[in-house]
């Protein structure tokens, strides 16, 4: 649905985006991941024609977004990151008003107003100034312009952000619900937001793709043993080589008075070790999988570490 | 077209929920109102000091006495307002970055510069309609020529147009709403004034400033005057006023 083919864009000297390719599938969520000024916020703009590439490619569904940039923006809703409101209009004609300059048809248009009012939750503030209604409202109301004429493809430059916990998960569930019948591209800080509504991520530092990839596939790149870490009611070195006994277990060590349990991708030795603990009564308090969390995920394709 | 007046109506929107329009107008017809009361008090007492000279009597004519320089006083307010009015048309999208917003829905650049151009206009055929009230109270009491007055009007609104195309285009160069009214202002004044500059000049250069002049083209239609060359002159400077908008903003997608 999504394809970006070795991608370049310089402003002036500074290279922001250099050599940037990864696709998306229909259907799915993708989270765009990176330390401040990688190169986010000037991909999703070159993807929506907002900007200019300096090389390269981008297709959307099918489309070329720099030789056929109108069939591109009829089937594109976006979320900048600075939300695009104008203070002196209500909610509600700032949605009509978009609805016009998306396309939508005059007879659809009440509908659609009315579809987006209600998913982005803003039936109370509808008659208001945008100038008068709060952040959280305000980022509601550009998601909701977003959404409007019902976009095949959606671009979203950090979502979530200036909302409080209660609204960060509505707009999680939004997105969520929206997986299937559109393809969305999300920029994010929220590492957790990533686990919880991306089906693969790209990840990228100074303009350069450093990883891209569905989350397992990516930890499966960085992490070459999976393990568990262990604690026991009463530990002591000597637990060390019962543990190096069980089939399939790799590598054992202490760590902050517990064992670290390792065995080579692919198997799962977590029955076999239960079961030998419980059947010699060590009284087992605590186990817990040493698989890569996201954050750890992140920094070490960021700081291009491999292994611990 | 229909996104054209998409624009046109959002933007007409925001000249009259914002102050902006209310206090442009009012400012307006104030300075325009007392500009005609000085100038019929002054065509009165002319009459009264007439009125024993038959002859002379006949000579006074309305249109000449108020209504032309009516005419001129206008323009020169249009001159000072017109840049406020403009001056957020393209700097204030790009300053609170709903550019994005315009630039990437299935609208193009001329829709968008049209839609804005036109809301621009209707504030100016406000502006021209309400004080054509005054004109209906002469007809009242006195017996003026309509076809002057309506070419007078004509030529106000052909010069405003003008004036908003030059206003639309320096918008488009900078999000700062104050810079883009100095640099409307600046050249309007400048070529308001570049026929002074023909008096001293010679050969071909005095028919070309004059030309270039707004002045020498307005003159004329405040006489009732109809040419055809004034109306090509500022038709071109409309269209090259938009013409060089639109370069501004497809300057944005060179790679």
């Amino acid at each position: 649905m999504i394809e970006v083919e070795h991608l370049f864009k310089k402003y002036g000297d500074l290279l922001a985006v250099q050599d940037l390719s990864f696709s998306v599938e229909k259907g799915h969520i993708w989270g765009l991941l990176g330390p401040n000024a990688a190169g986010k916020t000037t991909t999703m703009r070159i993807l929506t024609g907002y900007l200019p590439a300096t090389d390269g490619k981008a297709m959307v569904a099918g489309y070329d977004v720099f030789e056929q940039p109108n069939e591109v923006k009829r089937i594109m809703g976006y979320l900048p990151e600075n939300v695009p409101l104008y203070p002196e209009m209500t909610v509600q004609s700032f949605l009509h008003f978009v609805a016009e300059i998306k396309q939508v048809p005059t007879s659809d248009r009440k509908k659609a107003v009315e579809k987006s009012i209600s998913l982005g939750a803003l039936e109370s503030v509808r008659g208001r100034l945008i100038k008068n209604i709060s952040r959280g409202f305000r980022q509601r109301v550009g998601i909701a312009q977003a959404l409007i004429h019902d976009p095949q493809v959606l671009i979203l430059d950090e979502p979530t952000i200036g909302l409080d916990p209660a609204q960060i998960i509505e707009i999680r569930q939004l997105i969520k619900s929206l997986k299937g019948d559109h393809t969305i591209i999300l920029s994010t800080h929220i590492l957790a937001e990533v686990t919880q509504t991306c089906d693969g991520v790209v990840i990228i530092n100074e303009g350069k793709l450093m990883a891209s990839g569905s989350l397992e596939e990516l930890t499966a790149s960085l992490q070459e043993k999976d393990g568990v870490f262990i604690r026991l009611r009463e530990g002591g070195k000597e637990k060390v080589e019962h543990f190096q006994n069980i089939p399939g277990v790799d590598d054992v060590s202490t760590r902050d008075d517990g064992y670290q349990v390792e065995w080579t991708r692919g198997k799962d030795s977590r029955d076999d070790i239960t079961r030998y603990i419980v059947e010699r009564n060590w009284g087992l308090l605590e186990m817990r999988s040493l698989a890569l969390g996201i954050e750890e995920l992140y920094l070490r394709v960021i700081t291009g570490r491999t292994e611990q | 077209m229909s996104n054209v007046w998409a624009v046109c109506k959002k933007e007409i929107k925001t000249y009259f929920t914002s102050p902006i329009a209310y206090v442009a107008i009012t400012v307006y017809l104030v300075l325009v109102g007392f500009f005609f009361q000085s100038l019929i008090w002054w065509f009165n007492t002319q009459s009264m000091q007439m009125a024993q000279n038959p002859y002379y009597l006949q000579q006074m004519n309305i249109n000449q006495m108020v209504f032309s320089p009516l005419f001129h006083n206008i323009s020169i307010i249009l001159l000072l307002m017109i840049p406020l009015l403009t001056m957020r048309l393209f700097s204030e999208e790009k300053k609170i970055k709903t550019d994005e917003l315009l630039y990437t829905s299935p609208i193009s650049i001329n829709q968008i510069i049209l839609g804005k151009y036109f809301a621009s206009l209707f504030v100016l055929l406000v502006m021209l309609l309400l004080t054509g009230i005054l004109s209906l109270l002469t007809f009242i009491y006195g017996n003026p020529e309509v076809k002057p007055i309506l070419i007078g009007y004509l030529g106000l609104f052909l010069m405003g147009a003008a004036f908003m195309a030059v206003g639309i285009f320096f918008s488009s160069v900078t999000e700062n709403q104050i810079v883009a009214a100095v640099l409307t202002f600046g050249s309007l004044l400048l070529f308001w004034v570049l026929n002074w500059a023909s008096y001293s000049a010679g050969g071909i250069w005095k028919g070309v400033l004059n030309y270039v002049s707004f002045f020498q083209h307005f003159d004329d239609m405040t006489k009732g005057i109809l040419d055809t060359t004034d109306l090509v002159y500022y038709i071109s400077f409309i269209f090259l006023g938009l013409f060089l908008t639109h370069s501004v903003i497809q300057s944005r997608k060179w790679r």
